[in-house]
């Protein structure tokens, strides 16, 4: 940034709320879509999953990144609070996304301070969408960021969860939905744990064994790590905003599934449909 | 044909400062001031969609008084500037003495380089980690900045309002007693008159000291009517 001493006219023009536009006109280089191709591999975020609940919605991720057969992190974190009332969960080129979501951030808090009123939901889901359109360049060539949407909608008083594709497309899942390598995987699983109407704890559970699913059958997807306290990064948003568990409240979670699972490898059985009990 | 009478540069910049002084001075007061757990803002303003208060960053919040559209775009700037910043470096590296700065530098190149002079002063605040931290930043309409401790009263009645503060204020004081403060003496100097400020003709926000991240949070649903009622 030059050490301009006052606020420089592009500052005081009129204009839109949005941060994103006003850093390309001003800044374009600082936009997380770099003009030039990057080369190489690049660490790869994997599973993402969410899912509807009564009066909101739930979010969670598993916690590696991966550059080929290797293991690049083991404790990422992708997914975010965007702003009080929505998650956004990201799988794809790990660098881009991690700062497409930094952008996002930025975006919606700048409209909230100029406009005084924070985004509608929707509009929060189609400002992200045209922020994607963006990358398709980097998309083509193999730079792909794939991002899931969560959040309250205050004037249906229920969590919605928006889904996308690396040319903008926008899709709104009415249940459940998972992005990344492992996605197939835990969208099956959630198939079976899914339940309209589940509260929170009910549906905290579905995502934590969606993602055990993902890790059990795709490479890419780290399960939970006990011996280190590596947890799936779990988050919730209602009525009463964002909340992201912290390791207490997801240690007792993480650690019954687990030993669930040591008498039953595959999960819940038909037996006890309804909801992972 | 006439020839334009000479007019010294010591005139000019007194009838540009005599305007610009009018201007603040017909407008409602505003109060900013440390409490015990952060800073206060108390605006007379029954208007509910145009502010006199506004967030800027996650410590740091603005209050104006004069011309609505013009604090307004300087506040958009300061938001831009300071979005921009926060953006491209990190978000500790936005402070409240920059944002001042650049203002300043703004309104004084508006005050000697455009025939009319912005109708405004303002006030930039940023509340720190301690109360010792907590930087308050009052900029006048030609680009002065006056580093303030404790309080700023800005407005119509700025004088006897400060004169109120200077007996009244003192440090420690909690949030309730802050606003009770700065809400009776608006009501005493506001007018020709004393009379009782409701809810509905404040607007009140804070800087919440403890709070993590964004700390700018609006008085709203009743929270205020509260603090005036005891």
């Amino acid at each position: 940034m030059t050490a301009t001493p006052g606020l420089p006219g592009a500052f005081r023009a009129a204009g839109s709320a949005s941060f994103v536009d006003f850093l390309a006109a001003l800044h374009p280089d600082r936009l997380p879509m770099p003009s030039e191709p990057a080369g190489g591999l690049a660490p790869h975020g994997t599973t993402i999953v969410a899912l509807r609940t009564d009066g909101g919605a739930v979010m969670a991720g598993d916690r590696r990144a991966t550059m080929g057969n290797l293991i690049a992190q083991n404790d990422i974190e992708k997914v975010f609070a965007a702003d009080d009332h929505s998650l956004i969960g990201i799988a794809g080129t790990a660098g881009l996304a991690v700062e497409l979501v930094r952008l996002y951030q930025v975006e919606l808090e700048h409209y909230e301070k100029i406009e005084g009123l924070p985004l509608s939901l929707d509009g929060k889901a189609n400002r992200l969408a045209t922020m994607l359109r963006g990358n398709l360049g980097m998309a083509m060539q193999g730079l792909a960021v794939v991002p899931l949407l969560a959040g309250y909608d205050e004037a249906r008083d229920a969590g919605r969860i928006f889904s996308y594709d690396v040319t903008g497309g926008r899709y709104e899942e009415h249940d459940f939905y998972a992005v990344g390598s492992g996605s197939v995987f835990a969208r099956g699983s959630l198939k079976k744990l899914f339940r309209r109407g589940a509260g929170t704890d009910e549906g905290i559970r579905a995502a934590l064994e969606a993602l055990y699913d993902a890790a059990d059958d795709d490479s890419a997807t780290g399960g939970p790590d006990m011996a280190r306290g590596i947890y799936p990064v779990v988050a919730t948003v209602g009525s009463a905003g964002v909340r992201i568990l912290d390791d207490e409240e997801l240690e007792p979670r993480v650690r019954a599934m687990v030993e669930a699972r040591m008498a039953r490898p595959d999960g819940p059985s038909a037996s006890d449909a309804g909801g992972g009990s | 044909m006439s020839v334009p009478f000479y007019v010294s540069p010591e005139q000019i910049m007194r009838d540009k400062a005599d305007f610009a002084r009018k201007g603040i001075a017909r407008g409602r007061s505003v109060v900013v001031m440390q409490y015990d757990a952060g800073i206060v803002f108390v605006a007379e303003n029954p208007s509910r969609a145009l502010h006199k208060i506004g967030e800027l960053y996650d410590r740091i919040g603005f209050a104006a008084v004069g011309k609505y559209n013009e604090f307004e775009s300087l506040r958009v700037a300061g938001v831009r500037l300071a979005d921009l910043r926060g953006y491209s470096y990190d978000r500790s590296d936005v402070t409240g003495r920059s944002l001042a700065n650049a203002y300043a530098q703004t309104l004084g190149t508006i005050f000697t380089e455009t025939p009319k002079p912005f109708e405004v002063e303002i006030v930039v605040a940023e509340v720190g980690h301690t109360s010792a931290d907590d930087q308050l930043y009052r900029l006048m309409f030609d680009g002065s900045v006056a580093d303030e401790r404790g309080y700023v009263a800005m407005g119509g009645s700025a004088e006897p309002i400060g004169t109120g503060l200077l007996e009244g204020w003192q440090e420690g004081l909690d949030l309730g007693a802050c606003i009770r403060l700065a809400v009776g003496l608006m009501g005493e100097h506001g007018d020709e008159r004393p009379r009782t400020l409701t809810e509905a003709q404040l607007e009140v926000a804070i800087l919440e000291r403890s709070r993590p991240r964004r700390t700018f949070r609006r008085l709203v649903n009743g929270e205020l009517g509260v603090m005036l009622a005891h």
